[in-house]
């Protein structure tokens, strides 16, 4: 056995690596791959290992996903080529560790828009499969992997392949929504969305409760592109689940002003300073969270027709560097779940549970989903979906968030493994039913285990 | 792996018949521990534990350890690290020796140095290096309030806690950034098997108070755990005593 960790001065020793709530950090070796020959010899040296490899992007999954305890991650940052780009039929080819934010920048010009985008626009094209993203849009163009053509896989026995949804479903579908388990995704090509101009046209209205909420959305979600709702999970009695709902759609060209039609198809989103690196515990309690979730919920101005730059409307923390810093040194947990229509009986419980624990999340989110999508891991479903953010160190959350997991599990529902840093292991296949097919074709791809994540060993994918 | 809570499922009690430690081993297994290996010298409690833990859903092995070789323990151990990651390792072994007895019987009270010292200063070693090579993972030392400053009643045992504290407390820095967390924790009277018919000292605390100390700990990630929380500023202040005053406390 070796000895204690090297003097610093010696060979580079494994960093904490922790994913964007910064719980459970582990130490992994980090690896920047710039080529795809480096990604491949990476990958093969971990094989060797013992302790495998996992593809990490811009770390914006909440838990362990991204994620190797004394294994190696791969940085796929550096491998960020934009290879072609067709902008008459709308589709790209890029690097799996291009981001959201780039094909942004360098797509609306041209007059396109990524398919689907989540709440932030940093997160890599390689994450937005391997988690199989979704958007506000979902009920509408499904989740990311809808709108991948082809990608470029290196699975764990050292081969690159070409999967497409045609030739491969089985490697696709798996890889869609698996987590970066079944390889390390190199380049996608990704069918886009046209756009004429860079702003959005948001409808907002407010629901006095949850019941008004959901019918409110279940109403006319289908005249929108793209539909979400902000909720107070903090209200209680008559106003539980009031909310604030935004919909629309990219503007179109008359509806601009004159000035703005001078360079309608303009990315210009702004920043903010970060919040410091030090943040006191205990900042967020119900008190002041409750105070913002009022004041957030009076300032919203209703309307429709409203014009907002593109990055106000999808991406609005992203204005805030390391945001999730405000929860402090304890870090945050993330969660989300999906339940499916006929069962919102469940989700007025699980409401009103969340409520009256007094779980201080000011950044609570309910929207419908569309038809989900073959991927066997991934998320989405038909149904409706609440995601909210609570501080780690809330004394009980566990206990809570289990019970909750039996609720969504009950009525056939499941949560979020992008979002996920705690659920129980034997949960994961009543909410997966795909789960052993997953587990096969790991095997069958990776005999020897070259890749393998936190999450994979905490939840034995 | 631990959750996002601190809560392993995986465990390692070293000193497996200790009360603190199992009442801390069922908490646990309350949560997400499945899998709890007891190390310690094979015994009938040392079984009888493992099978009341079973009894709980854990799939639950015993481990021949013994304290006072620790020529073995790189091996023992070793082998343990080997059957696959191990989330949590809770160092509870102990002995508390007889003050009046060992003071006229060196060969005894080198021996409660020896358990405590020397034993706790190699298994803990063993396993700080296991848990650096899997790159996460919480190592749980069991110290006491004994140790902060040492006592005419029981300065024996609390000189072998203090070495074993201060060991700690520096194999936590030598592993901080790998991954690796290392927690002190100094309870104070608890009331176990180990004390019983003991004088019991002010602000005396109990098994199960210590072990759900070690899991909020183990959450939130401290390094020192105080049980109960109020001996942490007694502690300092009596740190900060003149000695021929401190003499004359009833402690």
């Amino acid at each position: 056995m070796a000895v204690l960790p090297p003097a610093p001065d010696t060979a580079p020793a494994p960093t904490p690596v922790s994913g964007w709530g910064r719980t459970a950090p582990t130490a992994a070796r980090l690896l920047r791959p710039a080529s795809y020959e480096e990604a491949a010899a990476a990958l093969r040296e971990a094989a060797h290992s013992g302790r495998g490899a996992i593809a990490r992007g811009l770390g914006r999954a909440y838990g362990d996903a991204a994620q190797n305890a004394g294994g190696a991650v791969l940085d796929m940052t550096g491998l960020d080529r934009i290879h072609e780009i067709d902008a008459v039929n709308g589709l790209v080819v890029c690097d799996a560790g291009v981001s959201l934010h780039k094909l942004m920048q360098v797509l609306l010009p041209l007059g396109w828009f990524v398919p689907v985008t989540p709440g932030t626009r940093y997160v890599t094209v390689g994450g937005a499969i391997s988690a199989d993203i979704h958007g506000k849009n979902h009920h509408v163009s499904g989740s990311f992997s809808r709108h991948v053509r082809a990608l470029e896989l290196l699975t764990g026995d050292g081969e690159t392949r070409l999967v497409t949804p045609q030739d491969e479903p089985e490697l696709f579908w798996a890889t869609a929504g698996g987590m970066g388990l079944t390889g390390v995704i190199l380049a996608a090509t990704v069918e886009l969305l046209p756009v004429r101009t860079s702003l959005m046209r948001v409808d907002t209205e407010r629901a006095a409760d949850l019941d008004d909420l959901m019918a409110r959305l279940a109403a006319n979600d289908h005249r929108y592109r793209y539909s979400v709702a902000w909720i107070d999970l903090l209200a209680r009695g008559a106003r539980t689940g009031r909310a604030v709902l935004t919909r629309g759609d990219h503007a179109p060209l008359d509806a601009l002003g004159a000035a703005a039609r001078r360079d309608p198809l303009a990315f210009r989103p702004g920043r903010l300073p970060a919040p410091p690196r030090m943040i006191p515990e205990g900042l967020l309690t119900r008190r002041t969270v409750g105070a913002f979730n009022e004041f957030w919920y009076r300032k919203a101005r209703t309307g429709s027709g409203r014009l907002q730059r593109l990055s106000t409307f999808f991406h609005p923390l992203d204005g805030v560097p390391d945001w999730n810093r405000i929860y402090g040194r304890g870090g945050f947990v993330q969660y989300q779940f999906v339940i499916g229509y006929g069962h919102e009986e469940a989700l007025r419980r699980i409401v009103r549970r969340i409520g009256a624990h007094g779980c201080p999340s000011f950044l609570a989110v309910l929207k419908r989903f569309g038809d989900g999508d073959p991927g066997w891991l991934s998320f989405p479903m038909p149904g409706w979906t609440l995601a909210l953010d609570i501080p780690a160190a809330m004394p009980g959350l566990g206990a809570l968030l289990d019970e909750l997991d039996e609720e969504v599990a009950a009525v056939g529902g499941r949560v979020y493994l992008a979002k996920d840093s705690r659920l129980r292991p034997d949960m994961l296949a009543r909410m997966y039913p795909r789960l052993d097919d997953f587990r096969e074709l790991r095997a069958r791809y990776d005999p020897h285990g070259a890749l393998t994540s936190d999450l994979a060993r905490r939840l034995a994918l | 792996m631990k959750d996002a809570f601190g809560a392993p499922q995986t465990l390692l009690l070293l000193g497996g018949t200790s009360e603190i430690g199992l009442a801390t081993a069922r908490r646990l297994i309350a949560r997400r521990t499945r899998r709890v290996y007891l190390a310690g010298r094979p015994s009938p409690a040392l079984e009888q534990a493992a099978q009341d833990l079973r009894a709980l859903g854990a799939e639950t092995m015993t481990v021949a350890f013994d304290a006072l070789e620790p020529d073995t323990h790189e091996e023992v151990l070793g082998k343990v690290f080997a059957d696959g990651d191990i989330d949590t390792v809770l160092l509870a072994f102990g002995v508390l020796g007889d003050q009046a007895r060992d003071e006229q019987d060196p060969a005894a009270a080198a021996r409660v140095a020896q358990t405590n010292y020397t034993g706790g200063v190699s298994a803990a070693l063993v396993c700080g290096t296991a848990l650096q090579h899997q790159g996460h993972g919480s190592l749980v030392v069991l110290s006491s309030v004994a140790g902060e400053r040492a006592r005419r009643s029981n300065f024996i045992y609390g000189s072998s806690k203090a070495g074993l504290d201060a060991f700690a407390q520096g194999l936590g820095d030598a592993l901080h950034g790998c991954g690796v967390h290392v927690m002190v924790v100094r309870p104070g009277f608890v009331r176990t098997r180990m004390t019983e018919g003991r004088r019991e000292a002010p602000m005396a605390t109990t098994a199960d108070a210590v072990a759900e100390a070690v899991e909020a700990g183990l959450r939130r990630r401290t390094e020192v755990v105080w049980v109960p929380a109020a001996l942490r500023p007694v502690m300092a202040a009596l740190r900060l005593m003149p000695r021929p005053l401190f003499r004359r406390l009833p402690l």
